[in-house]
């Protein structure tokens, strides 16, 4: 055991440092959940890209710089202390990019990552349907094979800002007769298509910030789909499980958010401490955060002696998203009566930002499984517990 | 950056949790507690034999010359089996103690030669603990006055028995006489001393709750596993399944904070108080909620004698505030994180980001 970074470990952290410093925008960009901020997102993400700091872990010819885990984990410790802006392509970069890398073949590698890496195209989910939400090998939307093509026709929902993206990843019945997760095709389907129309759904922030998609006769072509025939929910269970696991919510994201809830707890200490558990609160969020960031360490650990993570990927989801909750939770309760403040009320002045996040943590314990499906899943695959 | 255990430090826990499975099964637990001293020379023999008090003497001592992070998966294994205080107390917070003492003081290597050799018990009597555990048999008492270190016989104390609703726990309240004659160090020097020992008694307990979590995680799975109701196992409900999970999530991440607690008290980090007491609140933590819904999946079975669970929920409930309480531990992870000048946040997580 060896807690402490190398010599060149800690180059790179200077040098993201540096360069965050130097580039990290002053005003924070407009909500990428409006079409405004997206497109601003995406230009950040291009400067990210042209100084091949969007996907560090990516190889070089990608575009990234072949980091290891350890380097990955301290790029995100300087990109979120540096309070740099959300990463918007994430579900592709995160959740497609690895699928792509392990079912891709040579051609999609070559015609979808570095695009996806410097951000020309963004991505949205297709999983869900009205009637497959936690019970996900339901999908009904089909995709049937016509020649070279693939017709598609069904529906998609709750697709996180699909309403801005370029394209749509996710699982189609390619069997007509096939039931549950056989039959199934992953399947990169580009929004602009004929026959797709997208919908938006005003989530609770108000914004257009998911959509449900509508799949009317659309075709794509065989090259379009990720793995075999039929294999798709195979393919699928890997990216959920990339979803659940370390990557999607680095803990430097909850370290940064853990500080500023330290120091809003510090400005407003006499009002807050009327309600003596709420330092107790701040000092658990703080404690929590920093398990996190321990459990990524020991798991890259893990993964180096050859340990492969398993269901210890749900555990992970459980705790991040309970953690984001008590974390602006703790905040709300600070806040008090200013605490429902928009971010434009004068009244909330330099404490505006927590409502967004409080409205956010809502969505955690539901989305990329929910909570429940996630317990089920520790019971079952880690202690062994039998099937209901 | 490396955050594992070498083949070894994993090795020699495999072959430890072998020994005790068999050697230290939960009947031959409680034939012991029924003794009148409640302690096993037999089975204390045969854990020196094994190593198990040799473990962080040095080589020049007899010893295997490991440290912390070695005894942070030891510890879980005197948890998992329920091993009584003495063995820890005396190889690992006790040898701690005296390892950490002036090579000038005459004893020091005589005391290392026999705990390695597993033929001395030493109780140690800190004020954060108002009793002292196994002082009943101890051979030699490390005792703190006003941050001086005491150096006393068994005979020249008066030990009032403090009976505990853990069978397996000897307490005592102990009055003697500190004098020049039995001072080993004096305050200055011996308040370093005991917040290191203060420190590796927390650590020793947090590994201990841990290993305790386990084992009643591991019992109450069996269990739910088992035992059928509307003609299925109850572990297939739902309900049973969640408390079961939310056991297994905090044992898992409280196995980092421990390891990184144990580190930083090995390499003398400058946090080792703030990392300790965090360990010990996860450790404690997890071990709580294993008790609990360990006795809610056991039904009214959770609630006898007969069943195992109730030797390690008993422990728990003993252990979590050894070594500084919740409200200890609280206080000194409140005053790192609220001082003026707190290093926090991402890239913070190690000492020298």
């Amino acid at each position: 055991m060896d807690l402490t970074y190398t010599p060149q470990q800690q180059a790179f952290r200077r040098e993201v440092r540096a360069w965050l410093a130097d580039n990290v925008p002053l005003e924070p960009l407009a909500n990428c959940d409006t079409r405004e901020g997206f497109e601003q997102h995406r230009e950040w993400e291009r400067k990210l890209f042209d100084n091949r700091l969007s996907m560090v872990m990516w190889p070089e010819e990608l575009g990234g710089r072949g980091c290891d885990l350890v380097e990955w984990l301290i790029f995100e410790e300087e990109y979120y202390g540096a309070g740099a802006p959300m990463r918007v392509n994430q579900n592709g970069q995160l959740l497609l990019g690895p699928t792509l890398m392990e079912f891709g073949s040579e051609e999609q590698k070559k015609r979808f990552l570095p695009r996806m890496a410097a951000s020309d195209d963004m991505w949205a989910q297709g999983w869900s349907e009205p009637n497959a939400g936690s019970d996900m090998a339901n999908i009904s939307s089909k995709a049937i094979r016509d020649g070279d093509h693939y017709v598609i026709n069904g529906q998609k929902t709750w697709s996180t800002r699909a309403l801005f993206a370029d394209w749509i990843f996710g699982l189609f019945r390619s069997d007509p007769n096939s039931s549950r997760h056989h039959g199934l095709s992953y399947l990169v389907v580009p929004l602009n298509a004929e026959g797709v129309t997208i919908r938006p759904i005003k989530a609770l922030n108000g914004q257009d910030a998911f959509a449900e998609i509508f799949f009317d006769n659309v075709r794509v072509p065989i090259d379009n789909r990720i793995g075999e025939e039929g294999q798709g929910w195979r393919v699928a269970m890997a990216t959920a499980g990339f979803e659940r696991g370390l990557l999607l919510r680095s803990p430097a994201r909850f370290q940064h958010a853990a500080r500023r809830l330290v120091e809003l707890y510090k400005r407003h200490q006499t009002q807050a401490d009327r309600d003596p558990t709420i330092r107790d609160a701040v000092c658990e969020v703080w404690a929590g955060a920093e398990a996190y960031a321990l459990s990524a360490y020991y798991t890259v650990g893990r993964l180096s002696r050859g340990e492969r993570i398993g269901a210890e990927a749900s555990i992970n989801k459980v705790v991040w998203s309970e953690l984001d909750l008590r974390l602006n939770e703790t905040a709300m309760r600070i806040l008090g009566p200013r605490g429902e403040l928009l971010a434009e009320a004068p009244a909330i002045g330099e404490d505006a930002g927590w409502l967004e996040g409080f409205l956010f943590a809502q969505a955690g314990p539901i989305y990329a499984g929910s909570n429940e499906i996630q317990r089920n899943i520790i019971a079952e695959r880690m202690l062994g517990l039998p099937k209901s | 950056m490396d955050f594992t255990f070498t083949d070894d430090e994993l090795a020699f826990r495999e072959a430890i949790s072998r020994f005790l499975m068999v050697e230290a099964a939960p009947e031959v637990l409680r034939e012991i507690w029924e003794t009148d001293s409640g302690r096993s020379p037999d089975l204390r023999h045969k854990m020196a034999e094994q190593g198990m008090t040799a473990l962080s003497v040095p080589e020049e001592c007899g010893g295997m010359g490991l440290g912390d992070v070695a005894w942070s998966l030891m510890t879980q294994e005197l948890g998992y089996y329920g091993i009584p205080d003495s063995l820890a107390d005396t190889a690992y917070v006790a040898e701690g103690l005296i390892n950490d003492l002036p090579e000038s003081i005459r004893d020091r290597q005589g005391w290392l030669e026999r705990i390695a050799e597993g033929d001395v018990r030493i109780a140690v009597g800190h004020s954060v603990n108002p009793l002292v555990a196994d002082a009943h048999l101890a051979d030699l008492l490390l005792l703190e006055h006003e941050g001086e270190v005491h150096v006393l016989s068994r005979e020249q104390v008066s030990l009032e028995d403090n009976p505990s609703i853990d069978s397996s726990r000897r307490l005592s309240r102990i009055r003697w006489e500190p004098s020049s004659s039995t001072r080993l160090v004096d305050s200055e020097n011996g308040r370093a001393l005991w917040e290191s020992a203060l420190n590796r008694g927390a650590l020793s307990a947090a590994g201990q709750l841990l290993g305790l979590a386990q084992r009643m995680l591991d019992l109450s799975v069996d269990y739910a596993a088992q035992r059928k109701q509307f003609g299925k196992p109850i572990g297939s409900f739902q309900a049973v399944k969640h408390q079961l999970a939310d056991v297994a999530g905090k044992i898992e991440f409280a196995k980092p904070v421990l390891y990184r607690a144990a580190y930083a008290l090995e390499h003398a980090d400058p946090l080792v108080d703030v990392h300790v007491s965090q360990a010990k609140l996860a450790c404690g933590d997890a071990a709580w909620l294993a008790a609990r819904h360990g006795i809610q999946v056991h039904g009214a079975m959770g609630y006898t004698w007969e069943v195992d669970l109730q030797m390690f929920m008993k422990r728990t409930w003993a252990l979590d505030p050894d070594w500084g309480d919740r409200g200890f531990h609280k206080s000194r992870v409140a005053a790192h994180v609220l001082m003026d000048d707190a290093q926090l946040g991402p890239g913070h997580t190690f000492r020298e980001a």
